[in-house]
């Protein structure tokens, strides 16, 4: 630090401070609040993103009060129902989980993991955060906004979303809901390059890109993607904010509302859909591979194997997110765009199904004869091979085209992708928060507490979930806030409704329990040690537990072995750590 | 232990639970069994994958829990055994696919003998359209929208004078005869789903969307609404009633005609 060419003659004076004291933040708002620290910020993350997570959670319960007792609740009008759905999904698939797995867990993660000081621009990756919040708040303002926030759905398909019989159509719901994506966008740009820099340039000596964990490989490569991704969305916001401020027609073809012909003319509103699944689809992925990458991970660690099949995992994962940008029209199949286009995305769609599958098996090969603790990362692990199964393999029932037909915008589909992209990759969030949280403060989550959460949401979410397929294959649609009576609809199915009502409020219950243990173990916890898991990766091998700024002491790491070195024969323990020299180098 | 065996409980449940459900789909009222079959072999093919990788993995649970002096085996890659898995696990795939995509390029071809008629949806109605004697639709604009011309016919247009315009009443269909049925919407996305059906499409204002399928037997169907529109998105609803060949023409003389509702 401070070195500078020189060119002779020209008197440099020489620093009066060591750069290390410039380098290292002084004060209490530098270090926990405009902190530059990548670990820092990924707890920042982290936290905004459970916070606002569990408005989420509220939002579902009032949902599932109106599916499972119609009538009951005065305030859960129509309007009301539409508008805790839209911010349900919303708030799930972007502010928690896409903040979440790539802020949170991508910024504690990834210097940690490779050997590096911290993110290659800490000071843009400060402000990441800080946007992020300004972009959550911004959402949150809608709910006081005149006239509440959007009911559009999450998908905001035009014209619905800014015409005035859709709630916060013609209110502010919908202008603070585009301009809150386009902040969230713009946050995340600002990390994105900053995690993508850091893995490619910052790694420490040693650590090529095939001795990374999966856990790196799955952030990097979402994370890849969604600056890829992100850009749609973002156009489609700001066309879609021009049409409702502007009136210009982008998305607005001529119409006719209430009786009222409109001055809108000559847009197409499947151009939103097009560039709203050109984004959603790899928005998926960008949820799930992160979740790929961590759950190998938790596997190995906890049934003492090496991964199964390294290279291959690699490979899908890279094959995954490459092909998630050609299948996005597989959520258009019955949009009335061209017919043709379904034998086209059906059989990409069902090709991904393929390096997915290879992920699975090799996620169970690595079971198989390991050496398997029961741990609560090890278990959430579990629960999420048995729930995100389920859902992939629904999801080729929804991806190959004519049997999507009758299944589509029914309750199929909203059980389809909870199981596979709410309740899995959840699991392996909280499989991850079970493994990590030791780093991050030194002690240990309650176990007993925690064995609890996970039954409870385990078999919960499976209860929930599970037979919400069969409403749909019934034929009862999704987005009703009440089926009422319907011909084809037998009593059964309203009690299944009260049911699953039921048991979502426990669910919810449960999640409580594990915030209570968040904050109790703080304090309480059994003291971790800096590698409670006998792990190899390079996070459990810091100097200090917590790590400190600029993670790693004096001198970085330097690593000799791929990530997976556990129960190595011949050698002394069961995991060998990836900065272990070799037997013949040791001094 | 424990654990296993509450995984096995799951994969059996839930098969347990596939056969004793009492929701199952509406019986089908069109020609597109094939849909069904597709997706009964969906359920098989995807029913065995599930409970062998939730057998496997509670299997391995119960055998390679931890115990003293256990030790996992380190072995990083097999070759032969992931080529094998992607070989059988591709063969599956396309074994849904392949007849997939053949009923779809049916659902896609529109017989030739196929009547057109139309379905028109608005915020929360629908109506319809159904061709007159010369058996032709006529053209329509948005822009010509009013309240004596509430699906916005073209005047005009000579093949729409004797069209059929049923504002808020019931859809009747004869039975056994294709119908592709054309889709419009004047304010916002809709889609007019029947489930005995099948078949739906969505209705894009700007556009004119369409399926086709052939009625197979006699009744009255409700329709609904099957992508949101607005707060009266679950009120959207329609019935279709479909008759013998007479009761459709005997039901049909007592409607009226474009031409015959523009001279009121």
């Amino acid at each position: 630090m401070g070195d500078v060419a020189h060119t002779a003659g020209t008197a440099v004076p020489h620093d009066d401070i060591d750069g290390a004291e410039l380098y290292h933040p002084h004060s209490w708002l530098t270090k926990y609040v405009f902190s530059q620290d990548a670990k820092v910020i990924g707890v920042q993350y982290a936290l905004t993103a459970i916070a606002i997570g569990m408005v989420a959670l509220v939002l579902s319960w009032l949902m599932r009060l109106q599916l499972g007792f119609p009538g009951t609740f005065d305030f859960i009008d129509p309007a009301a129902y539409y508008q805790f759905i839209t911010m349900h999904g919303m708030i799930m698939v972007v502010y928690l989980l896409t903040a979440l797995f790539l802020g949170g867990f991508g910024n504690y993660l990834i210097p940690l993991m490779l050997g590096a000081r911290d993110m290659v621009f800490p000071y843009v990756n400060m402000l990441s955060y800080w946007i992020y919040l300004l972009a959550v708040l911004v959402l949150v303002a809608s709910f006081f906004a005149p006239g509440g926030p959007t009911g559009a759905g999450w998908t905001l398909y035009p014209p619905q979303a800014i015409l005035s019989g859709t709630p916060g159509g013609q209110d502010w719901g919908i202008i603070l809901m585009l301009l809150s994506l386009c902040l969230f966008i713009i946050g995340f740009t600002m990390g994105g390059l900053n995690y993508t820099v850091t893995v490619l340039q910052a790694r420490t000596r040693g650590m090529t890109l095939m001795r990374m964990p999966l856990t790196i490989w799955g952030i990097f490569t979402a994370t890849v993607m969604a600056l890829l991704a992100f850009p749609a969305l973002f156009v489609g916001a700001v066309m879609m904010l021009l049409d409702r401020l502007l009136g210009t027609s982008f998305f607005m073809p001529a119409l006719v509302e209430m009786g009222q012909q409109l001055s809108y003319g000559g847009g197409s509103p499947i151009l939103f859909q097009h560039l709203f699944w050109f984004f959603g689809h790899p928005e998926v992925y960008i949820v799930a591979l992160p979740a790929f990458g961590i759950v190998s991970d938790l596997i190995a660690t906890h049934a003492r194997r090496n991964i199964f099949g390294y290279r291959m995992m690699v490979w899908a994962i890279v094959i995954i997110g490459a092909l998630s940008f050609i299948v996005w029209a597989h959520h258009m199949y019955v949009s009335g765009m061209h017919p043709w286009f379904g034998f086209f995305f059906a059989t990409t769609t069902l090709i991904i199904a393929i390096p997915t599958a290879i992920k699975v098996y090799n996620w169970l090969l690595t079971l198989w004869r390991g050496n398997i603790h029961l741990n609560l990362p090890m278990l959430f692990a579990l629960g999420f091979i048995v729930t995100f199964v389920n859902g992939g393999l629904t999801g080729l029932f929804l991806g190959n085209v004519v049997v999507d037909v009758p299944l589509s915008d029914t309750m199929f589909v909203v059980a389809h992708f909870h199981m596979v992209m709410g309740v899995a990759p959840v699991m392996v969030i909280y499989g991850a928060l079970y493994h990590w949280y030791p780093k991050v403060t030194g002690r240990m989550l309650d176990d007993m507490m925690g064995k609890i959460h996970f039954w409870v949401t385990f078999l919960g979410a499976y209860l929930i979930f599970f037979p919400m397929h069969y409403l749909g294959l019934l034929g009862v649609p999704r987005r009703y806030h009440d089926i009422g009576q319907t011909s084809f609809v037998p009593d059964s199915a309203h009690t299944l409704n009260a049911f699953i009502s039921v048991v979502a409020l426990v669910v919810g219950a449960a999640q409580l329990l594990f915030l209570f243990n968040l904050f109790w173990s703080l304090r309480r916890g059994k003291e971790a040690g800096p590698n409670p898991w006998n792990a190899t990766t390079l996070e459990w091998q810091t100097p200090e537990t917590p790590p400190g700024h600029g993670n790693w002491g004096r001198e970085l790491p330097v690593v000799y072995r791929w990530a997976y070195d556990y129960s190595v024969p011949g050698a002394a323990r069961d995991f060998t750590p990836q900065n272990e020299p070799p037997p013949a180098a040791a001094p | 232990m424990a654990v296993a065996l509450i995984m096995v409980l799951v994969a059996i449940g839930s098969v347990v639970f596939h056969w004793l459900s009492p929701w199952w789909w509406t019986p089908i009222a069109s020609n597109w069994e094939y849909i069904d079959q597709t997706l009964i072999i969906t359920f098989w093919i995807t029913g065995i994958a599930f409970v062998a990788v939730v057998g496997f993995m509670a299997w391995c649970i119960f055998r390679y829990r931890h115990r003293p002096g256990q030790q996992a085996h380190y072995e990083p890659e097999n070759k032969r055994l992931e080529v094998w898995l992607t070989v059988a696990t591709a063969l599956g795939v396309a074994a849904m696919l392949a007849p997939g995509l053949f009923v779809w390029s049916q659902f896609v071809s529109v017989p030739d003998d196929a009547t057109e008629i139309e379905v028109v949806g608005k915020q929360w109605q629908w109506s319809y359209r159904l061709p007159g004697e010369d058996g032709k639709l006529g053209t329509s604009d948005v822009r010509l929208i009013s309240d004596t011309n509430p699906l916005g016919l073209n005047p005009d247009d000579p093949n729409g004078r004797d069209d059929v315009v049923i504002e808020a009443g019931d859809l009747h269909l004869p039975v056994g005869r294709p119908v592709k049925v054309l889709l419009r919407a004047i304010d916002v996305l809709h889609d007019f789903y029947v489930p005995e059906f099948r078949a739906k499409m969505d209705m894009i204002p700007g556009s004119v969307t369409y399926f086709w399928f052939t009625p197979t037997r006699t009744g009255t169907f409700e329709s609904l609404c099957a992508e949101l529109c607005g707060v009266g998105h679950a009120v959207m609803r329609g019935r279709v009633v479909v008759q013998t060949e007479e009761e459709y023409q005997a039901w049909l003389q007592g409607q009226r005609t474009f031409a015959q509702l523009a001279a009121r």
